[in-house]
């Protein structure tokens, strides 16, 4: 594979912000300057199901999607959906993983049983691994619906680009507001 | 300036840039976004027909009458307008006009994944086929350009990749071109009948002729001679999946699929030791190319099914299995997606489903509804197979009141309003029901003709599918709330048991769609974990807020109501719409309101 370009992979479920969060992050880096393509599977998204975006930047990218085995950071909105995206890590990949629990509805049901040891599971196959409480963090921001922007903050500790191309994407993107208690979940997260 | 861009929306741009001030489409995934962005820009006509033949015959007729016209639709939509498809290929056009076919490999949201590069050869239509967004952008120009200088329709075909891939593109200024509008008094051109097809049917292998001429130098189809020991024939999105996987080797990438530059497959045939063809789904490009009598790797190494990505492309073309971690195999629980807490179509499906009847589905956010626990649905095909079935399938059975056909309010306008007068004049006994959640909820709430909007906010006279059943003929037409499921079942099972056909019409808004309009909420329900039985009568209405927890697993003593009671229901309020099936169907009254200052 191109060994420049750069793979991350955003997972989660529908209604999570997954997808507005990977916006953000492309957004980011086309503003350091890289070339960027973004893909997501979505269209049935909002009805609960998994919701998966790859974004991939380097100085020429082709493909939107990056091969399995081939992705450097593997961000995970809920813990469940961090195991279902793993093969696509490097061997060497890194991984954030949010520690929220979304039941499918087989484990609603009590048909299935929700993976109670998907935190240890993924630590000892992987060096690098971030574990938090994102919704928590973001509550102390203000809103529970900032809590895509600490993981971004937490990604972003990983990505070298400086803070305020992030903070300067934030700024446009969202109103007056909301703006400074994003910055501050952003803030948040990058301190982890 | 440069913007990221979905395919869709840098589709909608380029034909904004190109003057084209004309479009009709019918939504449909992944297609959809396309007319949402176009019918945004200033100074366009943009409709959502009832269908895709209605939208294409739009089309042709704002061609004829001297305008660029843009048509949108999906891979199976057309299948629908595959009528007027064949023979406008032979009449050619005044204005230009350009159908988008938005093809789906894996089926992301879709019945089937043909492979509609098929169409563009039995059509004898020419077709573009771009990578990414900035080609969408500059092909859908090229399109146009094309249509008027060859008297085609011409296609652009894009995958579900690039439609919803988002890369840079440039954007441009809007040129200015003149255009034509008036009546053409030509009927040899423009009348179909035998005598005059015949002549046109010659006039289109003329065409294919001089379009075959113009593939060999057109610009998109471009050699890129790097290492020679292997070249790969590609188009579209996998031409980025091959350079990603392989970006030492040379290309010959083709911009336009149909028809192909047979001397320009022949140089680079022969500029290569090994060639390969890299296309998803059918060998379109790989059987044209043999048959010329070039030595070809194609489908002996590439899947037939699927959409690509790299590590595919790198696993066919060198037989090794992908790398990644020695990970060992979870089984992990699945998370298909799920009709939305409060979704209208909730209580209907449970209702049809302990009624044990079949029934014929149709296509829609209710076909989930197939799922367990529902399983409310035991058929689904296409768009309006719903009602034809149902009566296809009463026939064949001749004992009424076991088949209920279900269509959903845009789907039963789409293709479902001639299936229903069929079931009149040919006497059916089915139970046909529309799921009428007043919008197009599985593309994103798009107008129809029943919600009395069009796609660009003008009022307009809503359709009533009560008149209509009535001057289709029908006696038996009932209106039902779904949410109120004891009168649902009885109404469905009297019309069961009536002689003739009977519609019910299942009517109230999309939970999303309610939301979207601000109307007032309804207060969020909670279960009463002293009063729960743990009968999970509950459960089995599949909502995402209910949820079961067994005893054990819980850090709080809770009392046993029964001997045999082995946990209770919970409902997390905060995802709770509070549409009171749950509450409906508990019988120890242990559902109720979240109280606000709790």
């Amino acid at each position: 594979m191109s060994e420049s370009v750069r793979s991350v992979l955003l997972a989660g479920v529908g209604g999570q912000g997954t997808i507005m969060a990977s916006d953000i992050l492309s957004a980011v880096m086309i503003s350091a300057g890289f070339d960027t393509k973004k893909s997501e599977v979505h269209g049935m998204a909002q009805r609960g199901g998994c919701v998966s975006s790859h974004v991939r930047f380097g100085s020429k990218v082709y493909s939107p999607l990056a091969a399995k085995g081939d992705v450097d950071i593997l961000v995970s909105f809920e813990k469940l959906e961090t195991l279902r995206y793993l093969e696509y890590l490097k061997t060497d990949g890194k991984v954030i993983i949010n520690n929220e629990e979304i039941y499918p509805p087989s484990v609603n049901l009590g048909e299935t049983a929700y993976p109670d040891d998907a935190i240890d599971f993924v630590k000892k196959h992987f060096k690098d691994v971030k574990v938090m409480d994102a919704t928590a963090m973001a509550l102390r921001s203000g809103d529970k619906r900032m809590a895509n922007t600490v993981i971004l903050g937490v990604l972003s500790s990983w990505l070298d680009i400086e803070a305020g191309i992030w903070e300067y994407v934030l700024k446009k993107r969202f109103p007056p507001k909301i703006l400074e208690g994003n910055i501050n979940a952003f803030r948040l997260g990058r301190g982890v | 300036m440069k913007e990221l861009m979905s395919g869709n929306e840098a589709i909608a741009r380029g034909a904004y840039e190109h003057g084209i001030t004309f479009a009709s489409a019918y939504p449909g995934t992944p297609s959809t976004e396309i007319m949402e962005a176009f019918s945004k820009y200033d100074g366009v006509y943009a409709e959502w027909s009832p269908n895709e033949k209605v939208a294409l015959e739009v089309g042709i007729g704002a061609a004829l009458g001297g305008a660029r016209a843009l048509v949108i639709m999906k891979h199976v939509g057309v299948n629908v307008a595959a009528d007027p498809l064949f023979t406008v290929s032979y009449t050619g056009i005044e204005g230009g006009l350009v159908i988008i076919s938005a093809d789906d490999p894996s089926m992301h949201s879709s019945q089937n994944e043909q492979d509609n590069r098929n169409y563009a050869r039995s059509a004898k239509i020419p077709m573009l086929e771009p990578s990414d967004s900035s080609e969408a952008k500059e092909f859908i120009k090229i399109a146009f350009r094309m249509s008027e200088e060859f008297d085609t329709p011409v296609f652009l075909r894009t995958t579900t990749r690039v439609s919803h891939s988002k890369s840079i593109v440039q954007m441009e200024d809007v040129e200015i071109h003149e255009e034509n509008r008036g009546i053409p008094h030509n009927p040899s051109k423009y009348v179909m009948v035998p005598a005059k097809a015949r002549q046109r049917r010659i006039e289109v292998e003329k065409r294919m002729k001089k379009l075959s001429a113009f593939a060999e130098t057109f610009p998109e189809n471009r050699m890129e001679i790097n290492d020679t020991k292997v070249g790969i024939i590609t188009a579209g999105m996998p031409y980025n999946y091959a350079k990603d996987a392989f970006p030492e080797y040379s290309y010959l990438k083709l911009g336009m699929v149909h028809p192909l530059p047979r001397g320009l497959i022949r140089e680079f045939a022969s500029k290569v030791e090994k060639l390969y063809v890299a296309e998803e789904l059918d060998p379109f490009i790989e059987e044209q190319v043999s048959a010329m009598g070039i030595d070809v790797v194609g489908k002996e190494v590439f899947p037939y099914t699927g959409e690509f990505d790299p590590g595919i492309v790198k696993r066919a073309m060198t037989g090794n299995e992908a790398t990644g971690g020695n990970l060992p195999n979870l089984s992990l629980p699945q998370r298909p997606p799920n009709l939305c807490p409060g979704c209208p179509h909730r209580g209907l499906f449970y209702v049809l489903g302990k009624l044990k009847v079949f029934v014929t589905g149709d296509i829609g956010c209710y076909t989930l509804a197939f799922m367990k626990p529902l399983e409310g649905m035991g058929s689904t095909i296409c768009m309006g197979a719903g009602v034809g079935m149902a009566h296809g399938m009463d026939k064949a059975l001749g004992e009424k009141g076991r088949v209920v056909g279900v269509i959903g309010d845009s789907t039963f306008i789409h293709s479902g309003i001639t299936p229903l007068l069929n079931m009149v004049y040919n006497r059916s006994n089915a139970v046909v029901v529309i799921c009428d959640n007043r919008t197009t909820a599985m593309t994103g709430m798009q107008e129809n003709p029943a919600t009395g909007l069009t796609l660009q906010g003008e009022a307009t006279r809503a359709l009533d599918f009560v008149k209509l059943a009535e001057a289709l003929g029908l006696d038996n037409v009932r209106v039902v709330d779904p949410f109120d499921m004891k009168n649902t079942r009885s109404v469905i099972k009297e019309e069961l048991s009536k002689e003739g056909p009977s519609l019910v019409i299942s009517r109230a808004p999309c939970v999303l769609l309610a939301v979207k309009q601000k109307l007032p909420g309804r207060t969020p329900l909670r279960v009463d974990p002293d009063k729960c039985t743990g009968c999970k009568a509950c459960l089995g209405l599949g909502c995402p807020p209910i949820s079961w927890k067994r005893f054990e697993d819980m850090d709080i003593k809770i009392e046993k109501k029964t001997k045999k009671q082995e946990g209770i229901a919970f409902i997390d309020s905060s995802l709770c719409n509070g549409c009171t099936l749950c509450q409906q169907l508990c019988s120890a009254g242990a559902i109720e309101e979240v109280v606000e200052d709790e």
